[in-house]
C-alpha cells in the first residue's frame, strides 16, 4: 500500500482500519491502539506486536472444521506426493483429530510457539507428523509452501519431526511408544509448579505393543495426573496387518481402566465429538485420561481407506490426482473445478 | 618425576588413604547442587538406597519422583521433564540404564537436546557377588557414540561430587558412571576439576598412562612403583567425551607412548577413544588395560580386580610393553 492509499484511508478525520478491527473483529483494544499509530510504520509495528502475542482464536463453526480438515487432506496428498515417500493412511485418517486440536482445543500462539502458557501437543506416533505440520501451517505456523519441503535435505520438516528444527514440535519422534511418557513428564512437572496449562499426547494403536508405553500408562495412572490427556487413533492397522491380528489390543478400554485411567470412547471423524471429549477430559480432575478416536485410516479417500497396505506408502501422480479429486469434491457430492 | 602440586592431591597419597564409592559422591553432591537450583530433580527405578539417592528423597521428597522398576519409562519421563524446564537426574544400575534404555537415550535427550541428566550406578566387574548381568562394561562405548552426549567416569569421591555439581550447570544431555564398591579418595575437595579437563596427576616424560575410575589410583601407584626405571606421566581423564585433545596430545608429544586404563570393555571405551585421537593427530604405540572383551562374574570385588587385569602390575606390564614399542 502507498502512502497515498494510507492517508487516504488513515487522516484526520477517519482511520478505516481501526474502524474495520472494531466492527468486524468486535477487538476495541487493537482499535484503540491503531488509532493511535499515526504512521503506516507504526501502524504495521501495532498489528506485528499483535500477530506475536495473539492467543489462536477457537473455530466453532462446524462446516469450517471439516472445511480445513478437507484442506488439510489435500495438502498431506500433494506433500505425500511431493516427498516420494511417507505415510499415507495414518495421516489422512488423523486430519480431523488435529484439525480439532489446532483450531479449537489448544490454547496457543501460532507466531510465539515456545510460549510458556502454550498447551503441550505430544506427538508420539512420530510418522503422522505430516498432518501435523499441515495443520501447523494452516494455523499459521509457517508458510503453507514449506509443505512442499516435507522429507527434503534441510528441510525444517524432517520424515519424523525433530524438536530442535522445527518450533512447536514438543518431541523428537518416530521410535514408538516414547511420546506418552514425556507428555507425563511435562504433566508432572506443570502440576509441581501449579501451572495452568494441558498436555495432550497422541499416540497410535500399534505402538502400544511396546512396553515403554505401558510403563507410562502405569506410571500416569499412579500419579492421578489430571492435566493429561492421551488421544488414541484407534485405527486398528500396523505395518504387518490389522493390530487384532498382529497383537491384539482389546479390551482396549478395559485396559486403560484397569490402570487406573478415565477413557472415553469417540468418533474421530466427528470433529465436534472430539471436541467435546477433551473438554470433558478437562473436568475429570482425578485420573488421566485416554481419548480413544475410532478413526478411519486413509479416510477421505476411497482407495486408501481401511487398507493396511497404505500404511507406509505415499500415492503416486495418477492416485494422487484421484485423491485430490475425491476431496474436492466431496466424494462426488459436488462438481470438480475442472469438470 | 613428582606428583603435579597444582592437582592437590591428597597428601599421604602413597601410604593409608580413606575409601569411598563414587556413588556416594553422587548423592552428596546432587543434594548440595539441588539446594542451588530448584530446578532440578531426581527419578529413580526402585534402587532409591543403593544409588544414593535417599539422601536426596528425604531433604526434597516434593522433587523426588519413583518410576518403578522401567529404565524405558525412567529416561523418558526425564526427558519430558527436561523438555518442560525441570533438570532431571535419572539414576539406576548402568546396566540397566543406560543399558536397556539407549535408544530412548539417543532420541528424547540427544536428539531432543535437553538437559537429562544419566546416572549410571554399579559400573564395572567392581560390583562384585551380582555378577555379570549386573556389570556394566560396555556403558562408556555406547553412551560415547551418541551426538550431544557427554561422558564422565569420576575416578574418586571427590571427583565424583564435583562431576554432579557441574553437570547441574551444563545445558546438555551428560552421562556419569559410579562404582558401587570403596575405592581410595585421591583428590581433595580444594583438588581442580572441570568437565572436559583432563588433569595431569603425576608429571613423567617416558609413557603417559590416561586413566579413569578407579585405575586412576592403580596408574598412580603404578608410577609410583616403577620412578627409578620408568619415569611415567599419569593422566586422570575423567571426560571420555569431549576429549581434552590438547592436554592429552602435549603429554603424548613429550612421552611418544601411552597406556589407556579402564574399569570397562576393550572396545569402545576409554582406550577406543584415545586411540582415535592419536590415530589421527599423533599415532603412538598404546597399550590397554581394560577388560579383554568377555563379560565379568560373581565374586569379591577385590578378587575381579585382580582376575580381570584392572590392578596396579597389570598397569605396569602395559607400561613395559608400551615402551618397547617406541
Amino acid at each position: 500500500m502507498n502512502a497515498l492509499v494510507f492517508r487516504h484511508h488513515v487522516n484526520g478525520k477517519k482511520n478505516d482500519f481501526a474502524n474495520w478491527v472494531e466492527g468486524c473483529f468486535d477487538d476495541k483494544n487493537l482499535a484503540k491502539k491503531l488509532r493511535k499509530a499515526r504512521s503506516q510504520k507504526a501502524m504495521m509495528d501495532v498489528l506485528r506486536k499483535e500477530l506475536h502475542t495473539k492467543q489462536m482464536v477457537k473455530i466453532d463453526d462446524a462446516n469450517h472444521l471439516d472445511e480445513i480438515a478437507n484442506f488439510i487432506r489435500q495438502d498431506l496428498i500433494k506433500m505425500l506426493l511431493a516427498a516420494g515417500s511417507g505415510h499415507s493412511a495414518g495421516t489422512l485418517g488423523m486430519a480431523d483429530v488435529f484439525t480439532a486440536l489446532y483450531f479449537n482445543v489448544l490454547n496457543h500462539r501460532p507466531r510465539q510457539p515456545n510460549w510458556e502458557g502454550r498447551d503441550r501437543l505430544f506427538l508420539s506416533n512420530g510418522h503422522i507428523t505430516p498432518v501435523r505440520y499441515a495443520a501447523m501451517a494452516r494455523a499459521g505456523y509457517f508458510p503453507l509452501s514449506e509443505l512442499k519441503t516435507l522429507r527434503q535435505f534441510g528441510t525444517r520438516l524432517q520424515g519424523h519431526p525433530e524438536r530442535e528444527k522445527l518450533p512447536g514440535v514438543e518431541n523428537t519422534s518416530g521410535p514408538l511408544g516414547s511420546g506418552l511418557a514425556q507428555a507425563a513428564g511435562v504433566a508432572y512437572g506443570a502440576r509441581m509448579d501449579g501451572k495452568r496449562f494441558n498436555v495432550y499426547c497422541i499416540c497410535g494403536d500399534g505402538e502400544m505393543d511396546e512396553g515403554n508405553h505401558w510403563e507410562a500408562v502405569l506410571w500416569a495412572g499412579k500419579n492421578a495426573l489430571p492435566n493429561l490427556t492421551l488421544i488414541i487413533d484407534r485405527n486398528n492397522i500396523q505395518i504387518d496387518g490389522f493390530t487384532e491380528d498382529v497383537m491384539p489390543l482389546e479390551p482396549l478400554r478395559e485396559k486403560y481402566e484397569a490402570f487406573r485411567w478415565h477413557v472415553i470412547d469417540v468418533d474421530g471423524h466427528s470433529i465436534q465429538s472430539i471436541i467435546d471429549a477433551c473438554n470433558e477430559a478437562l473436568s475429570v480432575r482425578e485420573q488421566p485420561v485416554a481419548i480413544i478416536a475410532h478413526t478411519i485410516p486413509g479416510k477421505g479417500v476411497d482407495f486408501i481407506e481401511n487398507k493396511f497396505e497404505w500404511h507406509g506408502k505415499p500415492p503416486n501422480k495418477e492416485e494422487a490426482k484421484k485423491a485430490l479429486h475425491q476431496l474436492r469434491t466431496l466424494a462426488g457430492k459436488i462438481q470438480g473445478e475442472h469438470e | 618425576m613428582s606428583v603435579v602440586k597444582a592437582a592437590h592431591l591428597v597428601r599421604n597419597l602413597y601410604g593409608e588413604v580413606k575409601q569411598r564409592p563414587t556413588r556416594d559422591g553422587y548423592g552428596d553432591g546432587l543434594v548440595d547442587a539441588a539446594k542451588k537450583d530448584k530446578r532440578i530433580v531426581a527419578l529413580c527405578a526402585d534402587l532409591t538406597d543403593s544409588t544414593r539417592n535417599a539422601k536426596f528423597a528425604k531433604e526434597f521428597p516434593d522433587r523426588f519422583i519413583e518410576a518403578g522398576i522401567a529404565e524405558q519409562a525412567l529416561v523418558t519421563i526425564g526427558a519430558g521433564l527436561a523438555t518442560y524446564g525441570k533438570i532431571p537426574y535419572v539414576s539406576s544400575y548402568a546396566a540397566f540404564c543406560p543399558g536397556r534404555c539407549w535408544e530412548q537415550i539417543r532420541t528424547t535427550a540427544s536428539l531432543n537436546n535437553v538437559p537429562l541428566k544419566v546416572m549410571g550406578m554399579h559400573a564395572g566387574i567392581s560390583v562384585g557377588p551380582d555378577g555379570a548381568t549386573h556389570q556394566a562394561l560396555e556403558d562408556i562405548a555406547t553412551m560415547r557414540s551418541i551426538p550431544n552426549m557427554i561422558v564422565v567416569a569420576p575416578a574418586d569421591y571427590h571427583e565424583a561430587y564435583k562431576a554432579v555439581v557441574e553437570s547441574a550447570k551444563i545445558d546438555s544431555p551428560i552421562y556419569i558412571r559410579f562404582g558401587r564398591d570403596k575405592v581410595p579418595i585421591i583428590t581433595t575437595e580444594k583438588s581442580p576439576f572441570r568437565i572436559g579437563r583432563a588433569e595431569v596427576y603425576r608429571t613423567g616424560k617416558d609413557v603417559t598412562v590416561v586413566a579413569c575410575g578407579p585405575l586412576v589410583y592403580e596408574a598412580l601407584m603404578a608410577a609410583k612403583e616403577i620412578e627409578g626405571e620408568i619415569d611415567v606421566e599419569v593422566i586422570s581423564n575423567h571426560t571420555i567425551k569431549p576429549l581434552d585433545q590438547k592436554t592429552l596430545l602435549k603429554s603424548v608429544k613429550k612421552t611418544g607412548a601411552v597406556v589407556t586404563a579402564e574399569e570397562h570393555q576393550v572396545n569402545g571405551g576409554l582406550g577406543g577413544a584415545i586411540s582415535e585421537l592419536l590415530a589421527k593427530n599423533n599415532p603412538a604405540p598404546v597399550e590397554m588395560v581394560a577388560v579383554m572383551d568377555r563379560f565379568g562374574e560373581s565374586g569379591p570385588p577385590d578378587v575381579l580386580m585382580e582376575a580381570f587385569g584392572m590392578k596396579k602390575k597389570d598397569v605396569i606390564a602395559a607400561i613395559r610393553k608400551v615402551v618397547k614399542r617406541k
